[in-house]
This record gives C-alpha cells, sequence and structure tokens, in this order.
C-alpha cells in the first residue's frame, strides 16, 4: 500500500490515544483520591508514549521533514481522525470510567490482532502497549463493577454513562479507504473480526456489574472521517496551546 | 467529616523490588478492598518499575509497639557492650559486614 494511506491509518489508530491521554490528563490533581487519580494519569502517560511510537513510525513514512509534533499539535480540528468516544468530556468519575471502560475493550482486542500484521513496525508497537493496555483494561472494568454492583447513587451514574456514551460504540469498527487498504494489504485489522468479541467481553463485565447492555438502533460517527463533536475544538486548544504561542518550542 | 465522606480503609504496602531480596515496606494507601489495594499500590508504587511482587495489608491488622513504652522496649539493650559483636578485628576479606 502507499504511504499515504499507511499515515493514515496508523493516525487511525495513533489519534484515539492521543484525544484519550488528553482527556485522562485534564484529570491530574482532580482523582477522586490521591490513588486514582495517580493511576489515570499513568493510563494517560502509557497512551502517549504508545502514540509517541505511531507518530514516529508516520513521521519516518512522511515524505517532508514532518516530526512526531508536528502530528500530535499541529494538525487542524478536521485532520484528528479519532473516534468521537475518546473525546467525549469527562462529565463525572463514572462518565470517564465508563469511557475508559468501552475503548479499552476495543483497544485491546484491535492491539491483540494487529500482533499478526505484515508491518513489523506496526506488530512491535502492538506487543509492546499490550500489556499496558492489559492493565487499562482491567483497572476499567474492575471499576465498572465497582460502580455497578456499588451503591444506588453509583449504580445510577455508571449505567447513565453506560446509556449515553453507548452511541458511539458502533464507530469504533467503521472502516475508512485507508483502513480497507491497510487490510487489503494484510496490514490492517479487519475490525468485523474483533466486533463480536467486544460485545460478548462488554456485555460479560456489564453482567457482572449488574448493569443493563443498552438497546439501540442509532449510533452516532463521524470523527474517523474529522467530523468532530463541539468537545474537540475545546481539547486542541487546551492541547496546542504552547506549540502555538510559542512555535517550535521545545522542553 | 460525615460518614457519607468516610476514607477508605488505609493498607501497608510490601514490595520486592528485586528477586531474591525481601519485601521492603514502601508506604500506604487509601482502597476499599484488597483488589483494589494491589491495584493502587500498582500504580502508586511501582509505576517506574520498582517491583516485581507486591504485598498488601490492612493497616489495623498490624500490632504496633507502642512509643510511650519505649523504655522498657528499647532502652535495656543499649546499655550491655558485650552483646555487640565488636570485640573481633574482622580480616579484610570479609566484606559486607
Amino acid at each position: 500500500m502507499n504511504k499515504d494511506s499507511l499515515i493514515k491509518y496508523i493516525l487511525g489508530i495513533a489519534d484515539n490515544s492521543l484525544i484519550l491521554g488528553q482527556r485522562l490528563g485534564e484529570l491530574t490533581g482532580h482523582g477522586p483520591t490521591l490513588e486514582v487519580d495517580i493511576a489515570m494519569t499513568n493510563i494517560s502517560l502509557d497512551l502517549f508514549g504508545q502514540v509517541r511510537s505511531y507518530f514516529q513510525y508516520a513521521a519516518q513514512l512522511s515524505e517532508d521533514d514532518k516530526t512526531e509534533d508536528d502530528f500530535a499539535f499541529l494538525r487542524t480540528e478536521r485532520e484528528y481522525v479519532n473516534v468521537l468516544l475518546v473525546e467525549q468530556p469527562n462529565r463525572d468519575f463514572g462518565y470517564t470510567i465508563a469511557r475508559q471502560f468501552l475503548f479499552d475493550h476495543f483497544h485491546f482486542l484491535l492491539l491483540n490482532e494487529m500482533q499478526n500484521s505484515k508491518d513489523e513496525t506496526l506488530v512491535a508497537i502492538a506487543k509492546k502497549s499490550l500489556k499496558e493496555v492489559s492493565y487499562h483494561r482491567r483497572f476499567s472494568s474492575d471499576w465498572v463493577k465497582r460502580l455497578g454492583d456499588g451503591t444506588e447513587e453509583s449504580k445510577r451514574k455508571i449505567q447513565l454513562a453506560i446509556n449515553d456514551l453507548w452511541r458511539f460504540t458502533e464507530e469504533l469498527f467503521q472502516k475508512t479507504e485507508a483502513d480497507l487498504e491497510a487490510i487489503k494489504a494484510g496490514i490492517g485489522v479487519e475490525t468485523d473480526k474483533i466486533k463480536g468479541k467486544y460485545l460478548e467481553n462488554v456485555s460479560a463485565v456489564l453482567e457482572e456489574a449488574t448493569l443493563q447492555k443498552p438497546k439501540l438502533e442509532f449510533f452516532q460517527e463521524g470523527g474517523k472521517k474529522g467530523i468532530h463533536s463541539e468537545h474537540m475544538g475545546y481539547l486542541l486548544s487546551d492541547m496546542q496551546y504552547m506549540q502555538r504561542t510559542y512555535p517550535g518550542m521545545k522542553w | 467529616m460525615s460518614d457519607k465522606k468516610k476514607n477508605w480503609p488505609l493498607w501497608e504496602v510490601f514490595v520486592r523490588s528485586k528477586n531474591g531480596l525481601e519485601h521492603r515496606h514502601f508506604g500506604s494507601l487509601h482502597a476499599a478492598d484488597e483488589e483494589m489495594a494491589l491495584e493502587n499500590a500498582r500504580d502508586v508504587y511501582t509505576r517506574r518499575s520498582e517491583g516485581v511482587s507486591i504485598w498488601v495489608v490492612e493497616s489495623k491488622h498490624i500490632k504496633a509497639s507502642n512509643p510511650d513504652e519505649n523504655g522498657e522496649m528499647f532502652e535495656p539493650a543499649a546499655d550491655k557492650v558485650y552483646r555487640h559483636p565488636t570485640f573481633y578485628d574482622l580480616p579484610d576479606e570479609v566484606k559486607h559486614m
């Protein structure tokens, strides 16, 4: 497959981790307890670590002199191709956990499958990230169970969050042009193959958490095509502020 | 503080930094139960690869000596110089003593 499409495919994976990492980073110092605050920041840093590997690879593939920072900080909103799920704001702890939970289960299966890619760099990144993501999935699933099977209030809040975020789950499996090309080349993950397992795993946790799986017929999409929710612009202005104000700045 | 704001119980964390070494006390944290204590310990104390094994124990299970009794507990040991093996000449070859 050509390099431009491969870069697009890589960004499709990397942007999810970048934007979710940024969302979690917003919670630094605001976690409900010190321990959970640190745990969520750890996850954020894991995701940023993975993002760097993807962006470095994308920078290496690109014809011009792009660096990882160009991909992270200097694109416009329409050029980010993350799913809508990960850009949703931190409304409350239940909402943050539900968003994490719905993403982690997808992320784990995606990386697991990506280990069979024909692209060696992607295989290496998948192998390295998989241990981290296994832990993320354990963390968020445990919390879904705790909140669901906790007090009346925690159950109400986590159920509301799951209900609200469920409409973004279908987009996880959608395929862009670049995705289709990557799949055809044996590089990309065929998301149809992991969708069944995803629903099965998520349902099992919800059941254990005594929560209801939402029944929805309409799903929301757009992020993968660069059409984002109203929350995205605020997130980007926060994230890009430094690079936009002091172009080329370094630590 | 009202009951609703009650903190989770306190746990003591012990981490083995390398295989072959003993678990050492690293600190304490709050958690609702054993599982959460273990996960919190992992996140709070071993995120820079400080450990290969973690023990957690709820702090209330630790019986601690009373500082008011320090006199009878510890002072008798301090005044008997013959209790310390300080009267031997150690050969230079013996290290780590």
